[in-house]
């Protein structure tokens, strides 16, 4: 049986926990689970992989302190692919694997479907929100090759009981001849977790009533392990930056608990966070439309609310 | 020097989706349709371009069927001077659709920069414009927040993960997908509007750009709405008894903490 390939990344030399669904999505197809990594020292991640069901590692050296070239890396894969007879690639619809894959892509000339909610790997059938989650479609890919981006969250990562150790080969690359040179990476201050990523978010709305008001909402994330979000209405108002915008023209989120506080959940915001697994609404309108598009609601003041909240979290969380 | 901007009408973000059938979507149903908002940013983001240099001519480039000509209409209102419009019916998907726009650009002559959006708000694929830099051979950048032109090279920021930015600099000719935060869009002007009318659309077939006949490998098989939920449990009570049960059923009920 033909492998699926797997791209994998790694943060600080463990794999990212969004990467593991990945590894649960081939497992469960029944074929080989062939995991490319990019990184200096092979085998430090392995365990997790075996423990999640990879079969084969491919482990990319020599591009030593570079980070994450999309040229070279784009190239790498499309080798692989080539090499290693890999009908159907996928990584994670995260900010690194959309760069990359549309560029494998493009390389390949192969069809690519992105932000899957899921990927039938017997009938080469993606399903896919479109118009913002309003509709969704089923996609069929037809040719020798398909790729796939899969959204953050959207299955739950299993271990393979008695797993066997994965074969690891390595493969030696170099820089690609570049038109785009990386010059410099500034990291946030605020050292945050990826939005698009996170498994809980906290977000705020025009009821936060200003930026510093973000603070009990940055307290709350704290006590959950979560990222902080904001509408466009917040954003539009100056609460909070653009760059953790939630909605149709801000980053589509898809966490296992998503907490809206103060957001009145115009079709706007709801387009880029409908995929959350359980929606919490906090505000202090009984109308407001987030009600009715929530697991779980409180109404009330969420100036109220957010501290009790973080006392309640910080209690449970420890006990448990 | 030629720079284009990319653009796609899609429906307006408020739209209400209706289904034709399985597989097709009710185009008749949508009330308003929008240059896809990135899009525009492209736009101004060209037209700023246009205004800091001396003879910058800027084209749009849409790829649509004919009510596409509206959004076009709209991008020369806001200063653009000339447009491509590809008009297809047809559906094509996302090597297609990039193949049709890089043949339109290199049909038409040379070119220094191409503005696109990192993805149009319908379908929200974020590929064509990396298909494109590779079928041009043009460096490429996505999610780009902050633009600079220099003589013979541009330097971006794009957004990356965790709230970080990196700077690149890409040779010429480049393409450069842009993300919502990089300049705020400018609305027509009455004498725009007026004189766009009598700017040039060239119109163009996709059997123009060697793609007429070739079969799409992505293809919709079925649509579904999306089952909306049933409005979930709103607690009611004082806040003090209502968190320490709303924290109870998002550990035991939902099981999610």
């Amino acid at each position: 049986m033909s492998p699926i390939g797997l791209y994998i990344e790694l943060k600080e030399g463990r794999v990212k926990s969004t990467n593991l669904e990945l590894l649960t999505l081939a497992h469960k197809s029944g074929r080989e689970a062939l995991a490319v990594v990019f990184g200096n020292e092979a085998g430090g991640y392995a365990g997790e992989l075996q423990e999640y069901g990879a079969k084969r590692i491919i482990h990319v050296s020599g591009l030593h302190g570079q980070g994450y070239h999309p040229e070279t890396y784009a190239r790498v894969l499309a080798e692989i692919i080539g090499k290693e007879e890999i009908p159907d690639f996928i990584c994670t619809h995260s900010a690194q694997g959309k760069d990359l894959l549309p560029r494998v892509a493009a390389l390949i000339e192969a069809p690519l479907v992105t932000d899957c909610t899921g990927i039938d790997l017997e009938n080469n059938i993606a399903t896919k929100p479109l118009y913002a989650g309003r509709v969704i479609a089923r996609v069929k890919i037809k040719g020798e090759r398909r790729l796939y981006t899969l959204r953050p969250n959207t299955i739950r990562p299993e271990k393979v009981p008695r797993s066997s150790k994965p074969v690891i080969e390595t493969m030696a690359a170099s820089p690609e001849t570049i038109l785009a040179e990386i010059k410099e990476i500034v990291k946030s201050i605020a050292r945050r977790i990826e939005l698009t990523e996170a498994k809980v978010i906290v977000s705020g709305g025009r009821g936060m009533k200003s930026g510093e008001n973000f603070k009990i909402l940055e307290e709350l994330a704290e006590a959950l392990g979560a990222a902080v979000g904001a509408s466009r209405a917040a954003v539009d108002a100056g609460y909070a930056p653009q760059s953790i915008q939630v909605g149709q023209t801000g980053k589509t989120v898809s966490p296992v608990l998503y907490i809206a506080c103060g957001i009145s959940g115009a079709s706007q915001h709801f387009a880029g966070m409908k995929t959350s697994r359980v929606i919490v609404a906090i505000n202090k309108d009984p109308e407001a439309p987030i009600f009715k598009k929530a697991d779980y609601g409180i109404v009330g003041d969420l100036f109220e609310v957010v501290p009790l909240l973080i006392q309640e979290f910080e209690k449970t969380l420890k006990v448990s | 020097m030629n720079v284009y901007a990319c653009t796609k009408q899609v429906p307006d973000t408020e739209t209400i989706i209706k289904l034709k059938d399985e597989k097709t979507i009710d185009e008749a149903a949508i009330q308003k349709w929008i240059v896809n908002p990135y899009d525009e940013y492209a736009v101004e983001e060209a037209l700023k371009l246009k205004e800091k240099l001396p003879d910058v001519r800027v084209t749009v480039v849409c790829l649509g069927p004919e009510r596409a000509q509206e959004a076009i209409r709209s991008t020369l209102a806001m200063g653009a001077d000339r447009a491509i419009h590809i008009v297809c019916d047809r559906f094509l998907d996302h090597h297609l659709v990039a193949r049709a726009l890089a043949a339109a650009i290199k049909k038409d002559g040379e070119y220094s920069v191409i503005f696109m959006g990192k993805q149009a708000i319908d379908d929200d694929a974020y590929q064509v414009h990396l298909r494109m830099a590779r079928m041009l051979g043009a460096s490429a950048a996505t999610s780009v927040i902050a633009f600079e032109f220099n003589d013979d090279k541009v330097s971006v920021s794009r957004e990356i993960d965790e709230g970080g930015r990196e700077k690149i600099e890409l040779k010429l000719p480049a393409l450069v997908a842009l993300t919502r935060g990089i300049n705020t869009p400018r609305l027509p002007s009455l004498r725009n509007i007026m004189t766009a009318k009598n700017k040039e659309i060239k119109k163009l077939t996709p059997a123009d750009l060697g793609i007429g006949e070739i079969e799409n490998r992505e293809e919709i098989v079925g649509l579904a709405l999306p089952q909306e939920k049933a409005g979930g449990k709103v607690l009611e009570g004082e806040n003090q008894e209502v968190v320490p049960v709303l924290v109870d059923l998002l550990k035991n009920e939902a099981k999610v903490i």
